[in-house]
Parts: structure tokens; sequence; C-alpha cells
């Protein structure tokens, strides 16, 4: 018998012949995230992955935690394995897992087998009938309840069994990298790591952009927005971040536009130093984290004058989102509090006290048209970029 | 590098840190040992204890040893208050005081104090009859800063004890000298509580002082081992000890001509406000202390420049490092001044700063400044 850990997984199911590929992408990066802790392997068998220690003890407090946040996991369990199918065998091993599990007995249970084994001489009710009987007779204070237990016993019987109880939940989504690459706009803020995130949920590969606006914005606001891309890093394996440096784009915006029209100028030039990056890194969208009406420039019309600038898809993935449910996700993947730390915000020299909440895209456009040079401080901004990796 | 960031902190000084690292090689051991090593790491601390006490013109039994300033603060206030309540539950501060004073009244006040917060004036100065008049026979405690931290304003600290005492001799005076110690004259005569701090005068960090008058009571807010008399209980921090005394000794014998020099450094670095327009002095240009000034330069936010000096290896601040991290970003120019807070840069100097140095940061906000009033906020 040796410790093992089921790792569930949902929708690749429906990939038909890409399936193999999806899995064994997720397999890959659960390989590679525990590469560094010796004697763990893991391998698919028959429509699940287990992960097993052939070295040693199974650590699943350092182990649960890295696998469950992989993205395209649903769910973790951790179980055990044995070859022994007998009836006996079940019966003894289920004890002992309930017994190491839940030693102070005081809950509802219910046993559920699974068995790919059709020749197996019990059908897999009688099989559950039967250790659940076994089980309660031999603990202490445990009701059995099929409708709503407290615990589910989960004995599985392929080619080895399997018996586990507790279900871990996952984010979800697909596997990282398993649908194409996108280029994600990282402020700092609250919004755009949450925008990241569920980019790469749906198994987009990422990587981010952030303009760096020195002595505008200060040296700890850019430390900020790299702890965060790390902390993305978490779901994603890695992740590379690139700062551009935007002083004099914005500067040059600055001096050439209408205060109440500045951040829609500003917008579209980030769009188009962020195209430059995406085509560069093979992504075929970029991903923002606006979401309608939050600010002025997140009203349609200034989505629909800020867009044109960008001619691959700009994604927004929290544009029907209310604030208090990005923040709740933030909170839960460990962004918020990072995005909260009270480094000023330098940038409000370039913020209109009243920005225009309906520009008109033909007029943005023109008076950009007249912005001479533009077009080369940003090339020059997205040349002198700088990369780091997480 | 130029570092105007002194009042912040300061760099520790060669000889501090070569007498700081020949101790720590010579003695670890606990001063409260009975052995001979342990009485030697005591004898440090009594020299030092001794030195420290020269300082303000005290006694050495005067002299207890704390983790920094704003433990000095903490204790000083609230032990004093709660070891006087009986007397009265009045207690009087200023609107320009560090954190570590503010937030001790704002306990106070939970504590069920009465707070007096009087205002300053425009070059910070805390006015003398308003003073006089919020001190009465259910006064225990008054706490005026010495040298302003911010804005380097010298309260006239002689003149705020005797008024305090006529109205109402039994009321505690305390005053953080954080930043003057060993910069001005401070006697312990005008003062019954003093606060101190190593690390502004080349010392390490995280050991301070306080004087507490003889006779007086203040509650400890440490409890244990019987250290400092059991009022600051815990193994002593021999090595800080052994820098702040050294750092003491040196600053004492040099205290006037460290004044002389500061003073030439800020004299210089003061030509800007004839080099550039709208360029303003922040609390008292003629009398303030020589090793802060306070300037604001209009339409230029302060941080900005900040990040822009920085960029030339010229390090300075735009209040204080203390409530910088505090959400509530009021600094003490919003106090004294129409709005300039937002625009203010502190410059603090330490005797390590040269004339040539000031001439620099003169250049450099000359060409700095007019290149950031472009980008005005609109």
């Amino acid at each position: 018998m040796k410790n093992v850990l089921l790792v569930k997984y949902g929708e690749i199911a429906m990939r038909g012949k890409n399936r193999y590929l999806v899995e064994n992408r997720l397999i890959k990066t659960i390989i590679k995230r525990l590469d560094k802790y010796p004697g763990y392997r893991v391998y698919k068998e028959q429509g699940r992955i287990l992960v097993v220690n052939e070295e040693g003890e199974f650590d699943y407090d350092t182990v649960i935690p890295i696998v469950v946040n992989i993205l395209g996991v649903t769910a973790v369990c951790p179980g055990i394995e044995f070859e022994d199918q007998s009836i006996e065998s079940l019966r003894k091993h289920a004890l002992m897992h309930f017994k190491e599990h839940f030693p102070n007995g005081g809950v509802t249970f219910k046993v559920i087998t699974r068995r790919s084994d059709k020749r197996y001489p019990m059908t897999g009710n009688e099989i559950s009938a039967d250790v659940g009987g076994y089980i309660l007779h031999n603990i202490d204070d445990l009701k059995v309840d099929v409708h709503d237990p407290e615990i589910q016993l989960m004995v599985e019987l392929r080619n080895n069994a399997y018996i586990y109880s507790k279900l871990i939940k996952g984010y979800g989504g697909l596997p990282y990298g398993s649908s194409g690459k996108a280029t994600v706009l990282l402020s700092g803020g609250i919004d755009s790591p949450v925008s990241a995130f569920l980019t790469a949920r749906r198994g987009v590969e990422i990587e981010a952009v952030y303009f760096d606006s020195p002595p505008y914005t200060s040296e700890r606001a850019k430390q900020k927005v790299m702890d965060l891309a790390e902390r993305l890093s978490a779901f994603t394996g890695s992740i590379k971040l690139h700062i551009v440096p935007f002083t004099e784009t914005q500067l040059c915006i600055y001096e050439h536009t209408p205060p109440e029209k500045m951040t829609i100028l500003l917008k579209r030039a980030m769009l188009k130093a962020g195209e430059k990056i995406a085509i560069g890194n093979k992504s075929h969208a970029l991903v923002t984290g606006d979401s309608i009406g939050q600010v002025a420039s997140q009203t349609m019309e200034a989505i629909y004058a800020i867009d044109s600038a960008a001619s691959i898809p700009v994604l927004r993935p929290l544009c029907s989102m209310d604030k208090q449910d990005i923040v709740d996700i933030a909170t839960d993947i460990g962004t918020f509090d990072i995005s909260i730390r009270p480094y000023e915000d330098c940038c409000t020299v370039f913020v209109a006290k009243h920005p225009e909440t309906k520009p008109k895209k033909s007029i943005i456009e023109a008076i950009e048209r007249k912005i001479e040079g533009l077009d080369a401080l940003i090339d020059k901004a997205v040349e002198n970029s700088e990369t780091v990796e997480f | 590098m130029i570092y105007f960031d002194n009042a912040s902190t300061t760099k520790m000084s060669k000889q501090v840190m070569e007498y700081m690292y020949e101790f720590m090689n010579k003695n670890f051991a606990n001063p409260s040992s009975l052995h001979s090593i342990g009485f030697e790491a005591e004898k440090e601390i009594t020299r030092a204890r001794k030195i420290i006490a020269s300082a303000v013109k005290a006694d050495p039994d005067e002299i207890y040893f704390t983790s920094g300033g704003t433990e000095a603060n903490n204790t000083a206030i609230l032990g004093a208050a709660e070891a006087y309540k009986r007397r009265g539950k009045r207690v009087i501060t200023m609107n320009i005081e560090h954190p570590s004073v503010t937030d001790s009244f704002k306990e106070l006040e939970r504590r069920g104090f009465e707070i007096v917060t009087l205002d300053v004036d425009s070059k910070g100065y805390v006015p003398i009859d308003e003073l006089e008049n919020a001190v009465n026979e259910n006064t225990i405690l008054v706490s005026i800063m010495y040298v302003n931290n911010e804005v380097g304003t010298v309260q006239d600290i002689e003149k705020i004890y005797s008024v305090i005492k006529n109205k109402n001799p039994q009321c505690v005076f305390h005053t953080d000298c954080v930043q003057a110690f060993c910069k001005h004259p401070i006697n312990s005569r005008y003062a019954d509580i003093i606060t101190m701090s190593g690390h502004k005068i080349c010392s390490a960090k995280g050991i301070g002082a306080m004087y507490i008058k003889n006779g007086l009571r203040v509650n400890n807010l440490h409890f244990g081992g019987g250290q400092e008399k059991g009022f600051r209980p815990g193994t002593e921090n021999t090595y800080g000890i052994a820098a702040m005394g050294k750092a003491v000794e040196i600053a004492l014998e040099n205290m006037e001509s460290n004044y002389k020099r500061v003073s030439e450094v800020k004299n210089t670095l003061m030509h800007i406000t004839n080099k550039l327009e709208d360029v303003y002095v922040n609390g008292d240009a003629e009398k303030g202390s020589p090793y802060i000034l306070n300037l604001s330069f209009k339409n230029v936010k302060g941080e900005v420049l900040l990040h822009a000096l920085e960029s030339e290896e010229i390090y300075v601040a735009t209040g204080s490092a203390c409530s910088s991290r505090a959400k509530e970003k009021k600094k003490i120019v919003d106090y004294i001044t129409e709005g300039r807070g937002a625009s203010a840069v502190r410059f603090s100097f330490s005797a390590d700063n040269t004339v040539e140095e000031a001439e620099i940061v003169v250049e450099s906000l000359i060409k700095n400044v007019p290149l950031l009033r472009r980008f005005i906020p609109r």
C-alpha cells in the first residue's frame, strides 16, 4: 500500500482527439512543479492523474498546495493505493484510512464504489454496503447518511484499488498553455492581476507588460508589479514581465492633448506598445483589467475610442464584473494584499481632474495623428523595455 | 551619492562601527551574568550611560536605555500619564509631533484622558500664551518636541518649561529630543523626561534612551528580569549601547563644529530660493535648525522631485520616514502652511555633508524643477 494524490481535471475530457495532448500538458506541468522535491512520480491511469512518491513518505502538506494551484486541476484527493482487491483487503484498508483521517468519529458518511473491472464478484453497491457496515461496526459514534453525508469514502477499483475521502478544490479551467498565448497589461492595481489569472485559467499562456514612468512612478510601485507577477507564477509556473519605460511617451501625449482626453490617448499608446510586445512574443491577443463603467476610461464610449489602437483582439475578462467580485477573486488568489500596498501613485500628474466619459473616437484619432513622433517614441519605449522572468 | 536624509537616519560613522565591532569581538556576555565577562559588559553599559547623561547634563542614574525613540516616547507619555492620573486627567501636546507621540496621545484619549492639542503658528512654534492658558491644576503632562523632525523648528524649551511650572509645578514636561540630541544644547534642568535616539547621530539602529528626572514616577510598559532598575527589563542591547555611547562621545566633542558645518551646507542649499521662482521655506527660514531644510517647490509633487533627484543619486525625503507608510498622509507642512505639503521636500544634513554637495544639489534642482514644472496637474 502506498499514499497517493489523485488529481481530477474537468473540461479536458471533452476535448476529443486533443485530449491526450492536453492531459500530457497537465502532467508535464505537475512534474515540473514537483521537480525540486525528490521521489515524486506523476502518471496517468484510466482518466486519472496520480502522484506517488517512490522514494519516501508522501509529504501532503507540501505537495497539495502546489498541485491544487495548477490551472486545469479541479480537485485533488489524498488517498491510498493497493493491489489486493479482495473484499477483506478493501475492508481493512478502508477502515485504516477512515481511522487515520477521522479518528474521533462523530460524523455521517457513506461509501461509494466505482469499479472498472465488471468481472468482480460483487456489484458496486454490494461492496459499498459491505465496507460501510464494516467501518460502522469498528468505529464508535458514526452514522450512515446516504443522502447528505459529511464524508464520502470513495473506493475505486481499477488496475489497483484506491481509497480516498477528502477532496480539495482547485481552480479548474484548462491546463496552462493549452489555449494559445496572450499579453496582459499589468498595472499594479487590483483588477489587472485578476484579469491575468482568469485568462491563464482558460489555458492561455500569458506574458505581462508594465509601463514604468520614473520619476512619476517609484521603484516601489515597480516592485509591487514584480511581486504581482511572481504571485501569478504560482498558477502559471513561470511568467515573463516586460517593463516598458514610458515617461517620454506620456510627457509627449501630455503636451499635445487637452487634459480631459489625456487618459484615452494614454491608454491607446499603451495598447500600441502592448501590441508590439504581443506580436514579438507570438501572442494572439491583449488582455486588460477594464471593467465597464468603473472609471471614466472604462465607459462603452471610451472602450470604443481606445480599442481601435490595437489591431489584435483586446480581451477584457472583467468587463461585466462588479468591483466586489473582482476583489473576492483577488483575495482568493493572493494578489489583493499586494495590490493595495500604499505606495503613492505618482501617475496622478497625468490624469485630469475631470476626464471625458464620452470621448469621440474620430476626434481622439485626429488628435493622435497630429502628435508628431508619437509612434517613434512608442517604438523606442518598446525597444528599451527590460524583461524579467519569474 | 549625496545623502541629505539624515533626519530619517544617519550612516554609522567609521569610528562607531569599529568601536562596536571591537566590542562585539571582545564581549558577547549578558551584563546580568555574575561572571567576570558579564561584569565587563555591564561596565560598558555604565560607561555609555555616563556619556549620555553628560550629553543632557544629567545624572547617570536618570538615564534608561530603550529600543529607540518610539519606545521612549510611548513610555514617557503613557507611563507618566498612568502614574499621575489620580492628580488629574488633562494632558497637552501640539499638532506637529512625531507619530509616536501623537498616537500615544490618541491612546490616552481612548483611556479616558482629556487631550489638548495646541496648534502651532505658521513657522511651527507652539504659542506660549495658549500653552499657559491650557495648563491648569488638572494638567499632569505636557509633551512638546524640541526640534521638529520635518521642518526643523526649534521650540524655546526653557521658556516652555518655566511657563508650565509656574502654572502647575507638579505637571510633568516631556520633550522629544530625537532630532536635537547631540546637535543642539539640551539641559535636563528644563525637562522632566527627554527622548533620545542613537541612529540619528551615526550610531546603530534599535537603541535609544530616556532621561527621567530623579524622583519622578513613570510606569513601565515592559515586565521581566529587572534590567534598567526594572523599568525596562529585557537583556540589554549591549552592542547598540556601546555604539550609542561612542557616537554620543564623538558628537559631543564636535557639536559646535558640526553645527557650523551643517549651517554652511544649509545656507548653500538655501540659495535655491533665489535661483528658482516659487520656492518656499517651510518652518522658520532664519532660526530653524541648521540640520533640516524643508522646501516647497510650487507645482512640483514632492515625491516626483524625490525620485528625479534619486536618479542622480541624491537622496532626500518628502516628510517623516515614519509617516510615509501611514495611510493618512497629512504632513507637518500641511499644518503650518496653506497646501504646501504635497510639494514639500525635506533636506536633512549631517557633519559628513559638504558645501560642495549642497552646490551639486542646487544645480540638480535648477535642472530638474523646471523640467518637472512643465507637467503640472491640470
